[in-house]
């Protein structure tokens, strides 16, 4: 039983045993030893995570599962928390940076020095966001995934790359200035950073120092915001992501959603328990910028005519999702958002995957001629009449094919995928908690179904102009069958979850319990207080 | 002694804001430089401003009212060692972009 309550940490010490094997081993063997060595490590963070993601599946009446660092008594010392939530994220990290190494063992990982080095510190980084329950230790755990977020931005260098992460770096320098402001603030009134203590201590904080903590609050949010890429401070992310290797912009799927989780965490934690006497801090706002960063993706999403940057647009198109979901504020409605973090972030992973792909499918040429096909205008086609009946598409394309109309049904959110199936338990979730619906439910249903046909069109668009219009006749394409198959594997995950959909639900209904029950959080974590 | 904390941090927070917003790179890192200081001398300030307070209990009947919060101060120690690391690390790829683009400008290019 004794090896079993260190299971919380070891999603962080295999990524970081991940980080030295691959320090020790060097950089210049890039062998099949090297591949399978990092397959091995990130396997084992996957079986990991799936045990962690059961135990807490199962153990029903564990809320909550805390691991002192070093054993001190828990409001002191540092402490790590895996709940519901956090296996989640966990679990969804395992999946995608699984993905992401067997594609980039294909060919990505001889383009630079150190990549293997930098992608595990970047999961370790993410595992520790995710399962910390200490502000402070949120931040160096950020600081680490951003980090070696920054190297991997970098990776396989270029001009194109360099200014973008260029940006990157300066907007996420201020952003961490401002995570230390809102946390100095926050440590200032409370004198406290264990979350689950700062629950506990904001309702017998002295009337005086609320403006103090709340603008604590909104500078942190401010910081948690430019992570989460909402609108107006997401002008780094489509550069970035777009000019990202594309392993790399998988990966990066699940860092905006750090952004979301921190919010999730902290804003249920620290003003869940004030719902009840009206309309929560920052409530208004949150939603505004839900909904504008929501258009925001989506008007981009249409403007977009390379499959990269359409997709950066779709990680801001669920970043605002995410937020109105948060913003929301009602446990039904967070449930669904669980439900839609998990499965757009494995289709938006597939989706950067799919694009080398089909850049390696297209010939260059097609692509310009798709690209001035959409500012030209198409010239009147000649009728041929030898080619009425059409050429047969060999089995890679229409794979591939498929893949993309998965990816697409999944981020446009259309039955029967469960990016349906999240949204719809969002919508209904926001119908059930009102008896009559404000204007803050229609907005957020407006919202959610406008950009789930924006990004249709957007998606069908492109397919169209790469599976239709430019792709080579008669050539056979030859498809790596390593870079194929954690692209499939993604997908066919996400059918698989729309199959799971119903206990997939339960679970998510019993995490948001944890996290929006008033205590059920810091009870687990601080044994023996009183309960507000 | 308030006064005199809070106009420096005050001063080199703005001086920074204004920096980083200027097109060149070497600007940029100074304001990100200044912008740090602030920031940690505030991560300072929240332990609250005592003078003459030991960081550690002298006599063993100290009172616990005679006694610093090292809280704030392991937060500076690790802020600091971050932000260097940060700082360096920006430094390195600013160079990069000045060897790729041939311009200190934060875009790549004059105009």
């Amino acid at each position: 039983m004794d090896g079993v309550n260190h299971l919380p940490i070891l999603p962080i010490l295999i990524s970081l045993a991940g980080v030295i094997v691959n320090l020790v081993l060097g950089d210049h063997r890039r062998g099949r030893h090297t591949f399978a060595v990092n397959l091995v490590i990130s396997s084992l963070g996957l079986c990991a995570a799936i045990v962690l993601f059961s135990a807490l599946a199962r153990g029903g009446a564990i809320a909550a599962w805390s691991y002192p660092l070093g054993a001190w008594p828990v409001p002191f010392g540092i402490v790590l928390v895996a709940d519901r939530l956090a296996a989640t994220m966990v679990l969804t990290t395992a999946i995608l940076s699984l993905a992401a190494l067997l594609y980039a063992s294909a060919r990505w990982h001889s383009r630079g020095s150190h990549f293997f080095t930098l992608f595990h510190a970047l999961t370790m980084g993410l595992n520790g966001a995710f399962l910390t329950g200490d502000l402070f230790n949120l931040f160096v755990f950020f600081e680490l995934l951003l980090a070696a977020s920054y190297g991997l931005a970098l990776y396989g260098a270029g001009r194109n790359r360099v200014r973008a992460a260029m940006h990157y770096i300066v907007v996420n320098l201020v952003a961490s200035s401002l995570f230390l402001i809102g946390m100095a603030l926050i440590y200032g009134t409370i004198g406290t950073l264990n979350m689950a203590d700062i629950a506990r201590a904001v309702p017998l904080m002295r009337e005086g120092d609320r403006g103090l903590f709340e603008a604590g609050a909104a500078v942190l949010g401010v910081a948690f915001l430019i992570k989460a890429g909402s609108w107006p401070l997401h002008f780094w992310l489509p550069n970035t992501y777009s000019s990202a290797a594309p392993p790399v912009a998988a990966l990066f799927a699940i860092m905006t959603k750090v952004g979301f989780y921190a919010i999730l965490r902290l804003w249920t934690l620290v003003f869940g328990q004030g719902a009840a006497e009206g309309a929560v801090f920052g409530q208004d706002v949150m939603m505004a910028l839900g909904v504008a960063t929501i258009a925001y993706g989506s008007i981009g999403a249409l403007s977009c005519k390379a499959l990269d940057r359409l997709a950066s647009y779709l990680i801001i198109v669920s970043a605002g999702t995410l937020l109105l979901a948060v913003a929301y504020n009602e446990p039904a409605v967070t449930a669904g958002a669980l439900l839609y973090v998990v499965v757009a972030t494995l289709a938006a992973g597939a989706l950067f995957l799919l694009k080398d792909v089909i850049d390696q499918m297209l010939p260059s040429e097609a692509q310009v001629l798709a690209v001035s096909l959409e500012l030209y205008g198409d010239e009147e086609e000649e009728a041929d009449d030898d080619q009425e009946v059409g050429p047969t598409i060999p089995a890679g394309t229409a794979i591939v094919g498929w893949c993309f109309a998965i990816a697409a049904i999944v981020m446009a959110g259309l039955p029967p995928l469960p990016g349906f199936i999240a949204k719809f338990a969002m919508i209904s979730g926001a119908f059930q908690a009102t008896p009559a619906p404000t204007a803050m439910t229609w907005w957020f249903t407006g919202a959610l179904m406008l950009s789930g046909l924006l990004v249709l069109v957007a998606m069908v668009r492109n397919g169209i102009n790469i599976f239709w219009a430019s792709l080579p006749d008669g050539e056979v394409v030859q498809l790596r069958r390593q870079e194929l198959a954690p692209i499939i594997g993604l997908l066919a995950l996400c059918v698989v979850i729309s199959l799971l959909a119903g206990p997939l639900m339960g679970f998510f209904l019993d995490a948001v319990n944890v996290i929006h029950g008033p205590g059920v959080y810091a009870g687990a974590i601080l044994p023996g207080e009183a309960q507000p | 002694m308030e006064l005199t904390l809070s106009l420096a941090i005050g001063v080199l927070m703005a001086s920074g804001v204004y920096l980083i917003l200027r097109p060149r790179t070497f600007q940029v890192i100074i304001g990100l430089s200044m912008m740090s200081y602030a920031v940690n001398l505030f991560l300072l300030a929240m332990g609250r401003l005592r003078m003459d307070a030991a960081p550690i209990l002298t006599t063993p009947a100290g009172a616990v009212t005679d006694y610093a919060d090292p809280v704030p101060q392991a937060l500076v120690l690790t802020a600091i060692v971050i932000g260097f690391a940060m700082t360096a690390l920006f430094l390195v790829v600013l160079l990069a972009a000045r060897g790729l683009s041939g311009s200190d400008h934060v875009d790549g290019r004059e105009n």
